[in-house]
């Protein structure tokens, strides 16, 4: 197993130092980042000066290799438009999303399998049918204008959540965290329920799905003759047996989540990463868009070989091998 | 389990008692929130002048001279100020004053400001543009300095209205020490509490200010950069007021007796630039698609048709809903240098046709008209109602939009032969126009920088050279009027309309409009 996580460590290196290379390059081809960051009125004189201080006079390979050996040393560079160092930046904003993507998870996890569990048992009673053409509208219905909808219902209609920002936060192990607080709480609420509904559609589908498959299986079926409660049969037969495709979703929507939560996060000016990642591509601020998109395939690399480890738990008959593995 | 049963309790139980701990109860009368627009990158008042920072900087620091909402010159930290001769200017510097942390405010700090605001690491727009005319500055008394410029510069009030004086002890604090709110002391209106980067900035009242002292004990400028949200949070109360109502809203929020409206006309003016210079451009082709060996647009009777052609009114009215005047120059009314006499030119697609034929164009030309699409209120549609209407003068116009992050490199690299852009003048007077937009682009003097038709004209550069040179006010306004009547008479550029700012806020709440477009919290009044 120690083999097998080294390995694939090896490969995402590979694969960090491609994605650099093309987002350096691929940014710089957009345009010149003095272009957007300086004052309209600096003059010539102004504007070399500015280009000179951030490094951006020198030519590209150059600018590369600078990027690359401090990269290896830690230091991905500081934010052309702020200043500050670009992973300073990124983790500021880290615990914003990661308690945003967490909170959509487990309310994805929380209604979906439980909802997608009743319309795989009763598939033709009339609720069934009721929670599967509300999952479609989980699927279709753009995240802009739901995130919107729920801002104009809950907040200006009703008045009952606040629409944007994040609340109160507490400190917890030195990471300022919302989930603590009431405030906290009615400030995620509103984000976190639109980042959930694609997921949460998606959960329900896969469980039923799964459900439907397994229920006429003859495991099942010697369990009822073995006269098991239904609770037991559920919770224990069915849902274990039903589990690996939805732990594969749930592992990578984290992820992606986590990495595209920019729509949810700017429609409830919610100051996570995703918000940082548009605001730093508006303004060209190549080294704040690399650092966040290595972070991001480190992140991926990361789940995949946690998901890896957890089915081979799930499931013994699985073994820890890939493509280059020695069999 | 019972174990997993004990576990649960206890999770609960410590969760029941962090709420109940984290319960937040903010006086609301006496807290004023603001919804912003756009973000800040630095606590550092010298770090990036860019005007959402120097918006926020307003509230914490000081300037010796102070501008007020129409960009007249007032005192500041100075009191009054003189030449002394053509190169000496002298500031008397207002007794009394302190700093947020006690400290007397004096000549020495105002000296410390001016050697720390051009040389900031990293800056990536520095403010070394309002002292690079400064030779050298003379504390005379501790209330008394004299500025040395290089040469006779009628501007240097007007440069230091933007320099925000620290305290001389935090000369040589870093950037990081201002971003962590260590450095942060001015003499402003405002003390800083806490900032969190493209969240909020959370201030509280100076009871020792000098000044008149802001209705509010509390403030909380808040970002919110999407405009439907930020409309949603003024309805729902989330904030109690807001800058840059969308236009598309501006008719309901009227509407809602809860909320009050204030607007004013902007000092920023969208125009199109036109390539004058080059005798070949690279996005215009004759009425068959074929590139044109002469460049149209150098004639100037091409350049006034396509200005007729333009319906300036219907684009404010209908485009823009109102939230726009129509203008024929570079400053909106009441500003140094405008010209009473230039109105907007009238629609006139008759005149423009015929103009068109006289320079030898019966059948027009096609022509790309380049725009950003997220950097001027309603950019992109404003381009295609422009394009629409110069087709119909036979200048068959495409349009091309794209994100600033492109258009502004391109537009720099001369890239495009027509392009539409806006322009605030910084300084609010009429010069900033002229140097940058319609002054030949010269890299020694630092003129044109932003002329992307590399429009020339001799008399308008000797016009706005002398008047930069002259001292005497009304001497140099009329040379700026002087410039700026004969760089329209040539069309060096067409300008379109002024943008007009509108806040929303709640009702029992007042603003006054500013023509820089700035949102300060201390200005907010509360009707009892």
């Amino acid at each position: 197993m120690l083999a097998f996580i080294l390995r694939r460590l090896m490969q995402s290196t590979g694969v960090l130092f491609v994605m650099s290379l093309l987002v350096f390059f691929g940014v710089y081809a957009i345009g010149n980042p003095v272009d957007i960051l300086v004052n309209p009125n600096a003059d010539q004189q102004d504007i070399a000066r500015a280009i000179a201080e951030l490094g951006l006079d020198q030519p590209l390979h150059l600018q590369y290799w600078h990027f690359l050996t401090s990269a290896l040393s830690g230091d991905l560079g500081r934010s052309f438009s702020t200043g500050i160092p670009a992973l300073e930046l990124i983790f500021q904003r880290m615990p914003a999303t990661l308690e945003l993507a967490a909170a959509s998870m487990a309310i994805a996890i929380v209604f979906g399998i439980p909802l997608g569990l009743y319309a795989g048992l009763r598939p033709e009673s009339r609720i069934a049918k009721g929670i599967m053409a509300g999952s479609i509208l989980g699927f279709s219905l753009p995240t802009f204008w739901v995130g919107l909808m729920l801002i104009m219902v809950f907040s200006v209609w009703l008045g009952w959540l606040p629409p944007t920002g994040r609340g109160d936060t507490v400190e917890l192990f030195g990471v300022a965290v919302s989930f603590l607080t009431l405030d906290g709480w009615s400030h995620l609420l509103l984000p976190a329920t639109n980042l959930a509904l694609f997921n949460l559609a998606l959960l329900i589908r896969l469980t039923r799905a799964g459900t439907r498959e397994v229920m006429v299986q003859d495991y099942i079926r010697f369990a009822r003759a073995k006269g098991l409660r239904d609770s037991r049969i559920i919770g224990v037969h069915v849902l274990k047996n039903i589990l690996i495709p939805i732990v594969t979703i749930v592992g990578l929507e984290f992820g992606s989540v986590i990495a595209f939560a920019v729509v949810t996060e700017s429609i409830f000016a919610w100051p996570g990463m995703g918000k940082l990642l548009i605001d730093s591509i508006n303004q060209l601020d190549r080294p704040v868009i690399v650092a966040y998109v290595l972070l991001i395939v480190l992140m991926f690399v990361l789940i995949n070989l946690v998901e890896d480890v957890l089915y081979s738990m799930l499931d013994p008959r699985i073994r820890l091998a890939d493509a280059g593995a020695a069999r | 389990m019972p174990s997993l049963r004990r576990v649960t309790t206890i999770v609960v139980l410590l969760l029941a008692a962090a709420l109940i701990a984290g319960q937040p109860a903010p006086a609301r009368g006496q807290e004023l929130s603001i919804g912003l627009s756009a973000a800040i990158t630095s606590m550092d008042p010298h770090f990036h002048n860019l005007s959402p920072n120097n918006n926020v900087m307003e509230h914490l620091y000081e300037t010796l001279v102070a501008k007020d909402g129409s960009y007249r010159l007032r005192p500041g930290l100075a009191e009054s100020w003189r030449t002394v001769d053509d190169l000496t200017w002298e500031f008397r510097l207002r007794k009394g004053v302190r700093f947020h942390d006690g400290s007397d405010f004096t000549a020495a700090d105002v000296v410390a400001s001016l050697r720390r605001a051009p040389n900031v690491p990293k800056s990536p727009s520095s403010f070394g543009i309002y002292t690079r005319q400064i030779a050298d500055v003379q504390v005379i008394d501790p209330f008394t300095i004299r500025v040395r410029t290089k040469t006779p510069y009628p501007l240097l009030p007007n440069d230091l209205s933007t320099i925000y004086v620290i305290s001389a002890k935090h000369e040589k604090a870093s950037t990081e020490d201002f971003n962590a709110g260590r450095a942060v002391n001015g003499t402003g209106p405002w003390r800083f509490v806490r900032w969190q980067l493209d969240d909020r900035i959370e201030l509280a009242r100076n009871d020792s200010y000098w000044g008149p002292k802001p209705a509010w004990e509390r403030a909380t400028l808040r970002i919110i950069a999407k405009d439907p949200t930020r409309v949603a949070a003024l309805l729902a109360g989330d904030v109690r007021a807001i800058e840059n109502v969308p236009t598309a809203d501006i008719a309901r929020l009227a509407l809602n007796k809860e909320l009050t409206l204030a607007r004013g006309i902007s000092n920023r003016f969208i125009y199109l630039h036109m390539d004058s210079a080059r005798d070949r451009s690279p996005f215009i082709a004759d009425a068959s698609g074929k590139p044109m060996e002469k460049n149209p647009l150098k004639d100037v009777r091409v350049r006034r048709a396509m200005s007729m052609a333009v319906n300036r009114q219907a684009l404010a009215d209908k485009v823009m809903e109102g939230a726009a005047v129509p203008t024929g120059q570079l400053l909106p009314p009441g500003l140094f240098g405008y010209v009473p006499g230039i109105r907007p030119p009238a629609y006139d697609p008759d005149g423009a046709r015929r103009l068109l034929a006289e320079a030898g164009y019966p059948d027009g030309f096609t022509i790309t008209l380049h725009a950003p699409n997220d950097r001027y209120v309603n950019d992109e549609q404003v381009a295609q109602a422009v394009a629409g209407m110069l087709s119909k003068v036979g200048i068959r116009t495409r349009v091309e939009a794209m994100p600033s992050a492109v258009f502004f490199s391109r537009a720099n690299n001369l890239e495009f032969s027509f392009l539409l852009a806006g322009w605030a003048a910084a300084t609010g007077e009429a010069s900033s126009s002229l140097r940058s937009l319609l002054s030949t682009f010269d890299r020694d003097k630092g003129l044109g920088v932003s002329n992307r038709g590399r429009y020339s004209n001799a008399k308008v550069d000797q016009l706005t050279e002398k008047g930069l040179a002259t001292l005497n006010d009304a001497a140099r306004e009329k040379l700026f009027q002087a410039a700026t009547e004969a760089a329209i008479a040539d069309v060096g550029l067409i300008p379109l309309y002024h943008q007009v700012g509108v806040w929303g806020m709640r009702r029992g709440l007042g603003y006054t409009a500013r023509t820089d477009e700035a949102t300060w919290a201390h200005e907010f009044s509360l009707e009892k």
